[in-house]
């Protein structure tokens, strides 16, 4: 007969091994679904998974980049997460923030100002608009008690709609229905390069993440929200406004991401399309969780997923499968890391059925 | 004047969909699941008959067994279905597993899972067919009565569709009585609303658990049986099937968790859907993309009255979301 029960505090290297060997597993299953879709030697297809991620410098920019742009936006979910607000709506606030960097550029390139005024007012718009596609369902879920999950779910799609609005509106060339590079010949409103055009990326986030490591760990609103977290009424009794918290956490949320957005459409694809977030609002929810909420070793989760995906695309154009064999792989890997969890928090042990179990 | 007899139908198609996905999600949580794979679910449920669909296809060459043609992508799409189910619900339900991280991932395989086999299925068979189509099963799936066409308006509006629409509709409506008007629907009610006490009742809470989110799967995975084999045509094209999956969980908080109230509702949805065809705009093109926020902002309202009125029976089931353990009661 099998007994589960509640662990007590495990040590953290104890259950820093069971999450290693969870992954180890689940990269073993991945390794053999691809061997058995592609039968294609297995060493075969490690080296097209590294390939993919380190081919060459630009490639090892660009994974390095990716790998920021999910950080980041994994970053932003996890105060509202650390705080049991499940922000599905990433996905929308990237949007909200990418579409009003757009609309700075667009609407003040026309205007023929200066790329030292137009940055200051994407940086603000950006931030503000993503806030506040953050602060709507937040306001509602303090006030009412509305289901917060499934409020942020749908505002991503009125996001998506309003970006489909503007891709139609400001359509570039006619016709097409997209936006087109943004003030291609003048560059105006693209962010600075810092040595290569991947630095400035990989420089913001990295700030961001320290400064979520401190917030979350060291400040006033970083406990309030923990306590918020974890029980309701005792924040209440401990005189923390529960309906302010809430609200505040869930606008630097939406903050954060809206920069992702601004990084996204300033200082990477300068232009916005309805796909620019690509889902990285949902695989930020795995990401901040697979990290157990922690800022730093969210920097190890996202650069997994980010290697398995680059790595499955590569591995599936080469043989000539579609790429979607990368979202398989994630999929997998994350059913085998949320079933360790089980493993950390219970102990089970097996023992043979006698007569006084019963 | 606004063209009802051809736009009711289409949403109709656009409904039937969604309805199975509205009536999977809300049998499934109802049981204190809330399963956010439904979306991958429906994915998976498309592309298992896709593949049955094609293999028996390719196999049978012209002689076709009009029934096999029916029950081999209905079976496949069933077993799909269940695996999704099986998985979510071995995460959730025995590892204790967070419900949402469980869903979202789940989502992520199954959309990738769709779309994967849709774009690599003749690759990975070695056929010389250029694209998957279905169009001998899909013949077979959107065969319509054969005297609607005689009956006017009335036979457009009502009976033009294929059967696995009425099959939306019954299954809806016996949702309901099962949910509203048997011992198990009240066991299966207080698994969602309070498992501690189903527990203590004498409930199996874990069977509840496993078998409703199951048949939930199973109904939802119909639905993307239907989108691809009536709707689509039996034509498989990756990404096709969009965001209807999120649309239907949107539907459950819609109709407050009622099955029956899903069958207008889905149509409605399935005509807010499609509506922006059907307005004229002229020129102003942007527009159209307004129009297609309708379902969502509809959506929304609909959760901020019912949050503000607080009626105690349109509020979700209370244990939605949680995972349940006895020791921890």
């Amino acid at each position: 007969m099998i007994q589960i029960s509640k662990r007590g505090e495990l040590t953290r290297s104890k259950a820093l091994l069971i999450r290693l060997l969870a992954i180890a597993l689940g990269i073993l299953a991945c390794a053999l679904i691809t061997v058995i879709t592609t039968r294609q030697n297995p060493l075969l297809v490690l080296q097209a998974l590294v390939k993919g991620s380190f081919g060459s410098s630009r490639r090892s920019w660009i994974f390095f980049q990716n790998t920021a742009i999910l950080l980041c936006i994994a970053l932003a979910v996890t105060p509202a997460f650390k705080m049991r607000c499940w922000n599905l709506g990433a996905e929308g606030q990237v949007l909200a923030g990418a579409m009003a960097t757009a609309a700075c550029m667009v609407l003040m390139g026309r205007a023929g100002l200066s790329t030292a005024v137009i940055i200051p007012c994407m940086v603000v718009s950006s931030i503000i608009a993503g806030a506040l596609w953050a602060a709507i369902p937040a306001f509602f879920k303090a006030r009412f008690n509305t289901n917060e999950t499934l409020f942020t779910l749908m505002m991503n799609y009125v996001a998506t709609q309003i970006v489909a609005y503007f891709c139609v509106k400001w359509e570039n060339p006619k016709g097409s229905c997209k936006i087109g590079v943004i003030n291609q010949k003048t560059n105006l409103g693209w962010l600075p390069e810092l040595g290569n055009k991947y630095i400035l990326v990989l420089a913001v986030v990295a700030l961001l993440t320290l400064f979520m490591y401190f917030y979350l760990n060291y400040t006033k609103h970083g406990y309030e929200l923990t306590v918020v977290g974890e029980s309701d009424n005792t924040a209440r009794y401990v005189g923390i406004k529960v309906n302010r918290v809430i609200i505040r956490t869930m606008a630097l949320s939406g903050a954060i991401c809206g920069i992702a957005g601004l990084l996204l459409v300033g200082g990477i694809n300068h232009t916005v399309a309805t796909t620019i977030a690509g889902g990285q609002g949902f695989t930020a929810v795995m990401v901040s969780w697979l990290a157990n909420f922690n800022p730093l070793s969210m920097i190890l989760s996202s650069g997994l997923l980010v290697f398995l995906e680059t790595g499955a695309n590569e591995l599936a154009t080469s043989c000539g499968l579609n790429a979607s064999f990368g979202d398989i792989l994630t999929g997998v890997l994350i059913f085998f890391i949320i079933g360790s969890e089980f493993f950390v928090n219970y102990h089970v042990s097996f023992r043979s059925k006698k007569k006084e179990d019963k | 004047m606004f063209d009802f007899i051809s736009f009711i139908p289409r949403a109709v198609m656009q409904g039937v969909p969604l309805m199975l996905g509205c009536t999977g999600e809300t049998i499934t949580e109802k049981s204190g699941n809330l399963n956010l794979g439904t979306a991958g679910i429906m994915y998976v449920g498309g592309i298992s008959g896709v593949i049955g669909a094609f293999l028996y296809e390719n196999a049978a060459g012209t002689e076709m067994n009009p029934f096999l043609t029916i029950a081999i992508p209905l079976l496949c799409c069933i077993v799909g279905s269940i695996l999704m189910g099986l998985i979510y619900c071995f995460l959730t339900v025995t590892l204790r597993a967070n419900q949402n991280v469980t869903g979202l991932a789940l989502t992520t395989f199954g959309v990738g899972l769709g779309n994967f086999f849709g774009g690599s299925l003749i690759k990975l068979v070695k056929t010389d067919i250029p694209s998957v189509v279905l169009t001998r099963t899909s013949q077979a799936f959107s065969r319509t009565l054969p005297f609607a066409d005689r009956l006017g308006w009335f036979g457009k509006i009502f009976l033009s569709y294929s059967f696995l629409a009425y099959v939306a509709i019954a299954l809806a409506l016996f949702a309901s009585f099962v949910l509203n008007r048997t011992r198990t629907g009240l066991e299966l009610r207080s698994v969602g609303e309070n498992p501690g006490t189903a527990d203590a009742a004498g409930i199996n809470v874990v069977r509840y658990k496993y078998l409703t989110t199951c048949i939930g799967s199973v109904v939802s995975g119909l639905g993307g049986l239907y989108y691809v084999m009536d709707y689509a045509s039996g034509v498989w094209s990756n990404n096709a099937f969009g965001d209807r999956g999120w649309l239907a969980i949107a539907l459950v908080i819609f109709t407050i968790w009622r099955p029956s109230v899903s069958i207008l509702a889905s149509i409605l949805f399935g005509g807010l859907y499609i509506l922006n065809v059907y307005i004229p705009t002229g020129t102003n093109l942007a527009i159209k993309e307004i129009y297609k926020m309708a379902p969502y902002i509809v959506t929304i309202v609909v959760l901020v009255i019912s949050s503000m009125q607080k009626k105690r029976e349109n509020q979700p089931p209370a244990a939605l979301g949680l995972s349940y353990f006895r020791e921890e009661r």
